[in-house]
Formats: structure tokens, C-alpha cells, sequence
């Protein structure tokens, strides 16, 4: 039992990550119905920036006098830089395209994402980098389930941007714009939205989310690598698709969903350890298989974004 | 006050001429309607006027300034709004949010003050809030304002586009054919509320079908066939005009 408590604790932090980086898929594909697929890059490039300014935080020695200060501030830092390079991605890689066919934009990000993906591992190197993480370490016991202040401190980040989002979303004159801009460009732009602004809101948004994920990945494997971006963009995409794409909630439940599974396969199935990787793409393919539309998929094209 | 002036406007597309040198104005304080038959170029005008289609020729100007050119949204942010033939509301979001996200153009407050949930975006978007429900109120639709658009019934949809065109303070309201599929008290309703929205100040331009409503609240009546302005006057005067008659019944000859 105390087993089963464990593995879901884990799950739950590693799907919260998920959910982050699957919001950024699904919101860009719910406004302009792209599969961004250098999104799992800007989640690179936030781990990376996450590495570079702790590690020089850590040298300073700020990050045994104020550890929380030094993390929330790679962390904001992080996620304005990725918001800009989201922001500049689209600029450069998808606006242009914005009247030709979907294939071009797709190809496009196909592209964007090799070359920030080479971008990354020319100026950072293609080894690993090793965070600093002298300060995550400790943790209690509860129940006789081990929780680190590391997963404490990454669900409350997680639970508060999904929060933060939600009410963004819902709650604002920019998430009604992008809402509005989702469901019918032309009109929102009679009723005065300037689409093209809402549409780089919508990938600055993502990003930071992503950002943020990034970082956090980082802190809890302890490492990044050039090439991180890849498979957890693809898991998350995987969960987006299997919420609903464009669908904001059901990116939130698609990430839980496929970081539980990843993590209770890991944990029960056997040398399912080793094959850990291969669960989320089960799911993907099960999804597009039974159920294309996704969990709320229903109402794919009421609400997303 | 505000004045929409079209001068010699031209648009074809590709070999298909839709509109050729039309002109006509909607001065301060005036209802004019566009009638003509299906296909005489009415939606059409509507668009260039929002900015949807870029003209080939002509000028449209509106309070001395040039608009023929200009985006959608920079359009509607000189005043001039519009609503649709076949209704577009944001179906998923409720009444007032349809009219709340009008006053985009009016207001200010980014993401990061959203996020931060700063004093001032919530007094921006207090004041969005009750400048939305004045405007469901002045259209009848207050007790509606957190019904999701879709499920509200055809007619009060119909009341919500104008409220969402309101909402944005236009000097210049469009409406295209907002009484179509209405029954006979709801045209009613309808033309009493178009006279309404003359008086507060905002001018209406209106594409319409239905002649008793024409006929009642215009001040002018402005003629398409073929993309050609026929004729324009007051509403006795055009509806004895030869040439209006045989654009709609077709000559006598034929």
C-alpha cells in the first residue's frame, strides 16, 4: 500500500510536468490548429536556462542563503526568455505561412524544432549538464511514503500555473480574446481583436508554461541534455491528444493520466522500467484508434483555445 | 459626428465585378438602408466597409478619414461595428462574455496583469462587466447574461450579435439582415429597437429584406442590382422608382 501511495505521488509530479508542456500544444493547436512541434525545445531551452542561471547562482553562493528566492527567480527569468523565443519562433517560422496550407506550417515546425534543437546542442555542448542540487535535497516521511521538498515544491508550482491559467483563460479580456480568436478568426477581428497579437499571446503563454516545465524536469532528474526536449514533447503531445487536442482541461487530466501510467507501469509491470517510454505512445495509438476525439474531445470545437 | 462616405467603390473578384462604382453616405444621426436582390452586392458592402475585402477602386472614408485599407480590428476600433447575416456568436461563451470580449478594442490590460490579477485589471474588468450587461439590458437580454450563446433560442441570439456590436460604443452600427427568420412582433421589437439605437447617436446602416421594416425606420434607401447603385432617396421615393421596380420584378418586356 505504502508502495502504491509512492508511485502515485511520483505520478503525480511527473504528470503535473506533462500537463504543463501539453497546455502549450494544445492551446497553439486549439487558436491557429497547428501541432507545434518545437515546443518540446522551448521546454529544452527553459531547462537549459534553468541550469545556467542556477549553476551561476550556486557559485555565488546564493543558493545556500536563499534557495527559494534563486529558483522562483530562474524560474520567472526562464519563462519570460522561452515566452520571447516562443514569440520570435512564431514571428519567423509560422507567421508567414499563416494563409498557406497546414502541411507547410507543420513541415516548418518540423524544422524550427532540428534547428533549435542543433542550436541548443551547438552552443551548450552535447553532454549532459548536471544541475546544482545540493538544495532539493531533504523531505519527510508520511505515512511511510517518502515525499522530497523537491516534489512539494514542483506540484505547488505546477498546481498554482495550472490555476494561474485557468484564470487567464476564463477569468480575462485576454483569454476571452483568445477563446473568441479560437472559435472564428474573421469575427473576432470584427468585434476589434487584433488575431495576429492573440495568436503570439497564445504561443508566449505555452512557452512560459513550458519553461517552467523544463526547469523542473531538470531539478528532478538532475540533469538536461540537448536533446531532452524530444520525448517528454512527444508524451505531452500524446496526453494532449488523448484530453482532447485544443481542449485546455483535457490537456491538464491527459498529462496526469499519461504520467501515472508511465509511472505505475514503471513500477508494477515487469522490466516495465526499462520500457517506460513505450506507454505513452500505447495510449497515443489507443486514443487515435477508439477514440480520436479525445476525453472531452466532445466539445472539441466549443471550447478550446 | 461620425459620417461613413463611399466614393466611386469598386471590387471585383478575379473576373466577377461585385461591386462597380458605388457611392452613397450614411450621414450623423441616420438610418439608411442597402436593398436590392440576392447577390445585388449588399453583404458585400458590408465587407469592405469592416475591412473583410480590399477594394480594387474607390475611396471609403469615414469622419474625413480615409478607412479603405485598414484592418478589421483598427476599423472597428474607429467605430464602426457590425453584425451577421447568418449569426456568429462565440457559441461556447456566454451572453455577456459575447459582449464583454467586443470592448477588446477598449481596453488595456496584458497577460502579465492578468496573471498578477492587478487593481487596475480588475477595475478594467469590472467596468467591462457593466458596460456588457448595460448593453444586454439595452437589447432585453439582462436576464440572459450567463446563458451559454448557443442554447439561447434564434430570435434572442438575433438581440445578442446587435448587443455585441454595441458593445464595443460604435458611432456606426451595420446590421445585416438582423430581422431575418423573426416573426412579425419580433420585427416589431426590432424596428422600435433600431430607432432606439439611432437615438442614442450611433448611426445605422441596414441590409434588410423585409420592406415593412425598411420602409418604417428608414431615412434613406439606398438601391443595388448588379453590384450598381440604382438609386437612392427617401423611402416614397424609391419604392416608385421604375428602375428599383425592375430590378425586383424584371421589365416589362420580359
Amino acid at each position: 500500500m505504502d508502495y502504491l501511495f509512492q508511485q502515485l505521488i511520483n505520478g503525480l509530479t511527473l504528470g503535473g510536468v506533462y500537463a504543463l508542456v501539453a497546455l502549450g500544444y494544445t492551446m497553439v493547436y486549439g487558436i491557429i490548429q497547428l501541432i507545434n512541434f518545437a515546443h518540446g525545445e522551448i521546454f529544452a531551452a527553459g531547462g537549459y536556462l534553468g541550469v545556467i542561471l542556477l549553476s551561476y547562482m550556486a557559485s555565488q553562493g546564493l543558493m545556500d542563503s536563499h534557495p527559494w528566492f534563486g529558483l522562483a527567480f530562474a524560474l520567472i527569468l526562464a519563462m519570460g526568455y522561452c515566452a520571447m523565443l516562443a514569440m520570435a519562433v512564431e514571428k519567423v517560422a509560422y507567421k508567414p505561412l499563416r494563409q498557406s496550407s497546414r502541411l507547410s506550417v507543420l513541415l516548418s515546425a518540423l524544422g524550427m524544432s532540428i534547428f533549435l534543437q542543433n542550436g541548443l546542442m551547438l552552443t551548450q555542448g552535447v553532454y549532459d549538464k548536471a544541475y546544482p542540487t545540493e538544495f532539493t535535497h531533504g523531505g519527510f516521511e508520511w505515512l511511510g511514503v517518502r515525499v522530497s521538498y523537491m516534489q512539494i515544491g514542483i506540484l505547488a508550482v505546477t498546481a498554482l500555473l495550472l490555476v494561474l491559467l485557468n484564470t487567464l483563460v476564463f477569468k480575462t479580456r485576454i483569454g476571452k480574446a483568445m477563446r473568441a480568436t479560437a472559435q472564428d478568426k474573421v469575427m473576432s477581428a470584427l468585434v476589434g481583436i487584433h488575431s495576429d497579437k492573440v495568436i503570439s499571446t497564445t504561443f508566449a503563454i505555452g512557452a512560459a508554461l513550458a519553461a517552467a516545465a523544463g526547469i523542473m524536469v531538470g531539478l528532478y532528474y538532475g540533469s538536461v541534455r540537448y536533446d531532452m526536449g524530444f520525448v517528454p514533447g512527444i508524451k505531452a503531445f500524446a496526453a494532449a491528444v488523448l484530453g482532447g487536442i485544443g481542449n485546455i482541461t483535457g490537456a491538464m487530466i491527459g498529462g496526469l493520466i499519461i504520467g501515472m501510467v508511465e509511472i505505475l507501469a514503471a513500477a508494477y509491470i515487469p522490466a516495465g522500467g526499462e520500457y517506460k517510454d513505450v506507454f505513452a505512445f500505447v495510449i497515443l495509438i489507443g486514443v487515435l484508434y477508439f477514440m480520436p476525439t479525445g476525453i472531452m474531445g466532445e466539445n472539441v470545437d466549443d471550447t478550446r483555445v | 459626428m461620425a459620417h461613413l462616405c463611399l466614393t466611386d467603390v469598386s471590387v471585383h473578384f478575379g473576373g466577377l465585378q461585385a461591386l462597380t462604382e458605388v457611392s452613397f453616405d450614411l450621414r450623423p444621426g441616420e438610418i439608411v438602408s442597402l436593398i436590392g436582390p440576392n447577390g445585388a452586392g449588399k453583404t458585400t458592402i458590408f465587407n469592405v466597409i469592416t475591412g473583410v475585402y480590399k477594394i480594387s477602386g474607390g475611396v471609403v472614408a469615414y469622419d474625413g478619414q480615409t478607412i479603405s485599407g485598414l484592418r478589421p480590428h483598427h476599423i472597428l476600433a474607429r467605430g464602426i461595428a457590425r453584425t451577421f447575416q447568418n449569426i456568429r456568436l462565440f457559441t461556447a461563451m456566454t451572453a455577456l462574455e459575447n459582449v464583454m470580449v467586443a470592448r477588446h478594442c477598449r481596453t488595456r490590460s496584458g497577460v502579465i496583469g492578468s496573471v498578477l490579477r492587478t487593481g487596475c485589471q480588475r477595475a478594467e474588468e469590472r467596468a467591462v462587466r457593466e458596460r456588457g450587461m448595460a448593453a444586454l439590458d439595452f437589447v432585453g437580454l439582462a436576464a440572459h447574461a450567463d446563458a451559454v450563446a448557443k442554447n439561447l433560442p434564434y430570435g434572442l441570439q438575433r438581440r445578442l450579435e446587435i448587443a455585441r456590436a454595441l458593445g464595443s460604443d460604435p458611432t456606426t452600427i451595420l446590421l445585416d439582415e438582423p430581422a431575418a427568420g423573426l416573426n412579425p412582433s419580433e420585427s416589431r421589437e426590432l424596428m422600435e429597437m433600431i430607432q432606439r439605437i439611432a437615438k442614442t447617436g450611433v448611426n445605422v446602416l441596414l441590409v434588410e429584406h423585409d420592406m415593412s421594416v425598411v420602409m418604417n425606420v428608414s431615412h434613406r434607401v439606398v438601391v443595388l442590382d448588379h453590384g450598381v447603385c440604382i438609386c437612392q432617396g427617401a423611402p416614397a421615393e424609391v419604392r416608385s422608382n421604375p428602375a428599383v421596380i425592375e430590378a425586383y420584378l424584371g421589365s416589362e418586356t420580359d
